[in-house]
């Protein structure tokens, strides 16, 4: 009988041996969304809001999920709009998505346009901060134009470490100028594409958001 | 060298030097013919011997496995009749101790109604009315002849109206009598309906006795056939364990199907326990959670049906004091009702998190506007959950029954699995030996037929008095033995000899046989 507690206690051990050993955060996502609110991008911002749902709605227990703004210095915790990870318990996880939702909607109705574009810096601050969360998926979602502008003096020349990571440009929308010259269009998505896979991340673009199925798969 | 370089070792055509060579292989193959045989007889040989040795081995193990698979057999299907004959007279002992308590009730009840029979009967007995005592002594008196308006006339007609008066109230009393014992008669009716009755039931029970005892008897007679290892009974046993396999395995499937239902009941709400995010070896925690309460809820069927003596998966317990297994029955029992209940709240709380969920899901893809959701009629789902939750840990209960089945026929079926297999491998390695065998012949003439042109010469010259005679035809007899002892068949597989026309003498056979021998061995 002694012999019997023993094995038993001996595997509960085990098991809760294995259970701490396991990184959980190697199961979770976690997805960062940059949302462009210079110039004339923030009439689009209703549209930021619908994606903001749809991926809440596709997340569950213990993903994380990061709103942040693009503006003159991206490259700032300042500019994250909301940011949870959620609870283990679905329901405690309900709720904090409802509270998330809440957050976004009231930042959607007084955000201020900004001068520049640090679109670059954005991308730098999502990587530090998932890597930083050290989730097995990494998503950097990209609401903008893609068109970036900076002020004068901020050094952005830098080269992305995007490795295990899904960058995915939303929304890139056709500027006046690019329907006088499309290269332009052209060049500006080539110019990220390079970019991120330089740095060993992985392109993709959505512009119908219909198929935002395709944003986030399991 | 290469192929080219050899077409120019004599100058001239390159026919020549490709003529030289094939003169100086062949002579070479000549030279080497008598090792190069034995060489290639030999390593023939050994593959074969040991393909064969494999090929025996595994018939032996066949032979083995399939006596054990007999043995197997036998014992379940006796184990089968003596749980099926103790079942049988346990039903006749219960049968027995139940009638045989109301005997004596009932043997009281007959032996008083034969005795109120009787005393009905006797009362019944017809008693004539006693003639009057009289009648002799009026006589005289009524032979006085009659004279009208004499005093004798009155006392007369005074005397015969006594008589009818007397004889009036006699009649009166005996016709009560009869009425009387008609009623006593009638009393009999019943008591021999009862007393038919009650031993139309005796009859009953003895009849019911009798054909139990002839099940027994059919069961007696398999049992013995059984143990005396009777090749019908082995077939018929062997055929009932596939066709328990596979029924078993139907059931089964319907059981796993019913567990997977039960698993997606429970593993949501399991989240809100034990972390939805949390994993352990890969997976889910709250998934895990989920399957070992179904395993668990199993395993307590499983105790169950043990205690209850419906299946026998665990003799240890079926072998418990009485006492004791019905103590375990309750355990559990009222582990598995706990079980149910955790189950049937869990399948709630999933209800109300699927709520949650489309509310949310409202919400969120609809800004808002779908918060209002139509919740009427939920009540069912929720209440099919939570029945459903309640009651497939008792459905999955009787798993015990096909999984007892499932698991006996099991080693009946991958015994038999088994020795086709090493069957069918046997057959395989005695092929291959025989393979290896042809294939040292045919490897034989192929090596002479390279050399066919020293051998020719040889022929023509000497004729076939030469020495490696005696191992070529040693190497032959040794192959042609072999095949004819392996194949057991009168066909001889003739080799080609140099010299047919050879006569051998009396004293070259018998030294042939020994040579033969000698290779055999």
């Amino acid at each position: 009988m002694k012999g019997l507690l023993l094995a038993g206690l001996l595997s509960l051990l085990f098991i809760s041996g294995c259970s701490d050993g396991q990184d959980n955060t190697l199961f979770n996502r976690g997805i960062y969304l940059l949302v462009d609110t210079s110039g004339t991008y923030t009439k689009e911002l209703a549209k930021a809001q619908q994606i903001i749902n749809y991926t809440l709605a596709k997340l569950y227990a213990g993903d994380t999920f990061v709103v942040a703004s693009i503006d003159t210095g991206s490259f700032s915790e300042k500019d994250i709009v909301a940011k949870v990870t959620f609870d283990d318990r679905p329901s405690k996880a309900n709720q904090q998505k409802r509270l998330f939702q809440e957050q976004v909607g009231q930042y959607v109705k007084q955000v201020k346009s900004s001068s520049y574009t640090d679109i670059t810096g954005g991308v730098l601050q999502a990587t530090e901060f998932l890597n930083e969360k050290n989730t097995r998926d990494k998503t950097i979602l990209i609401f903008s134009d893609l068109k970036e502008e900076l002020k004068e003096g901020y050094v952005r020349d830098i080269p992305l470490s995007l490795q295990g990571f899904d960058v995915v440009a939303l929304n890139v929308t056709k500027l006046r100028s690019d329907n006088i010259d499309p290269r332009e269009y052209m060049n500006r998505l080539e110019k990220w594409e390079n970019l991120v896979e330089a740095g060993g991340g992985q392109w993709k673009i959505i512009n119908d958001l219909e198929q935002l199925d395709k944003l986030i798969q399991y | 060298m290469n192929f080219p370089a050899a077409l120019s070792l004599i100058p001239g055509p390159p026919i020549l030097s490709l003529l030289f060579c094939f003169i100086v292989i062949s002579t070479l193959l000549y030279m080497a013919r008598k090792p190069a045989h034995e060489a290639i007889v030999s390593a023939c040989r050994v593959l074969s011997y040991a393909f064969r040795l494999a090929s025996r081995s595994l018939l032996s193990a066949e032979k083995r496995l399939k006596d054990r698979n007999r043995e197997v057999l036998l014992a379940e299907g006796q184990a089968a009749s003596e749980r099926i004959i103790e079942r049988e007279f346990e039903r006749i002992n219960v049968s027995v101790a139940k009638n045989m308590s109301t005997f004596p009730a009932l043997q009281r009840r007959i032996s008083d109604t034969v005795t109120q029979v009787d005393e009905d009967y006797r009362n019944s007995v017809e008693i004539p009315p006693d003639p009057p005592g009289w009648g002799k002594v009026l006589e005289p008196i009524a032979k006085i002849p009659a004279v009208e308006d004499s005093m004798v006339a009155e006392v007369l007609k005074s005397i015969r109206a006594v008589l009818e008066k007397g004889q009036q109230g006699v009649l009166e009393v005996y016709r009560k009598n009869s009425r009387e014992r008609h009623l006593q008669l009638k009393k009999i009716a019943p008591n021999l309906r009862h007393i038919e009755k009650g031993l139309g039931a005796v009859n009953l029970h003895i009849t019911g006795l009798l054909e139990r005892t002839g099940t027994i008897d059919n069961h007696m007679v398999a049992f013995e056939r059984m143990s005396k290892g009777c090749q019908k009974a082995e077939q018929r046993l062997s055929s009932s364990s596939l066709t328990q396999f596979f029924i078993s395995g139907f059931v089964l499937a319907i059981a796993i199907g019913g567990a997977i239902i039960n698993f997606n009941l429970i593993a949501r709400p399991m989240q809100e326990m034990v972390g939805g995010s949390v994993h352990m070896m890969g997976f889910r925690v709250a998934d895990i959670a989920a399957l070992v309460i179904i395993l668990v809820e199993i395993s307590m069927g499983l105790f169950l049906m043990e205690s209850l003596r419906i299946t026998r998966l665990f003799p240890i317990i079926g072998a418990l004091d009485d006492k004791i297994r019905v103590r375990m029955i309750i355990v559990s029992f009222v582990f598995l009702f706990l079980l149910a209940s955790i189950e049937s709240g869990l399948a709630y709380m999933r209800e109300l998190l699927s709520q949650d969920d489309a509310a949310l899901i409202a919400g969120l893809l609809s800004s808002g506007a779908g918060n209002s959701l139509d919740m009427s009629g939920r009540w069912i789902t929720t209440a099919a959950q939570m029945g459903m939750g309640f009651v497939l840990p008792f459905a999955l209960t009787f798993v015990a029954i096909p999984l007892e089945s499932f698991f006996y026929s099991l080693r009946t079926v991958l015994g038999i699995l088994l020795a086709g297999f090493l069957h069918l491998s046997a057959g395989l390695f005695r092929l291959l030996s025989n393979l290896c065998r042809y294939s040292g012949k045919c490897l034989v003439s192929i090596y002479d037929l390279l050399a066919f042109l020293p051998l020719w010469i040889e022929s023509k010259i000497g004729g076939s008095n030469r020495p490696e005679d005696a191992t070529e035809d040693k190497i032959s007899k040794s192959l042609s033995n072999r095949s004819e002892v392996d194949t057991g068949s009168s066909a001889r597989i003739k080799l080609p000899r140099k010299s047919p026309s050879r006569k051998r003498t009396k004293k070259e056979d018998v030294t042939m046989t020994s040579q033969t021998q000698e290779v055999l061995s």
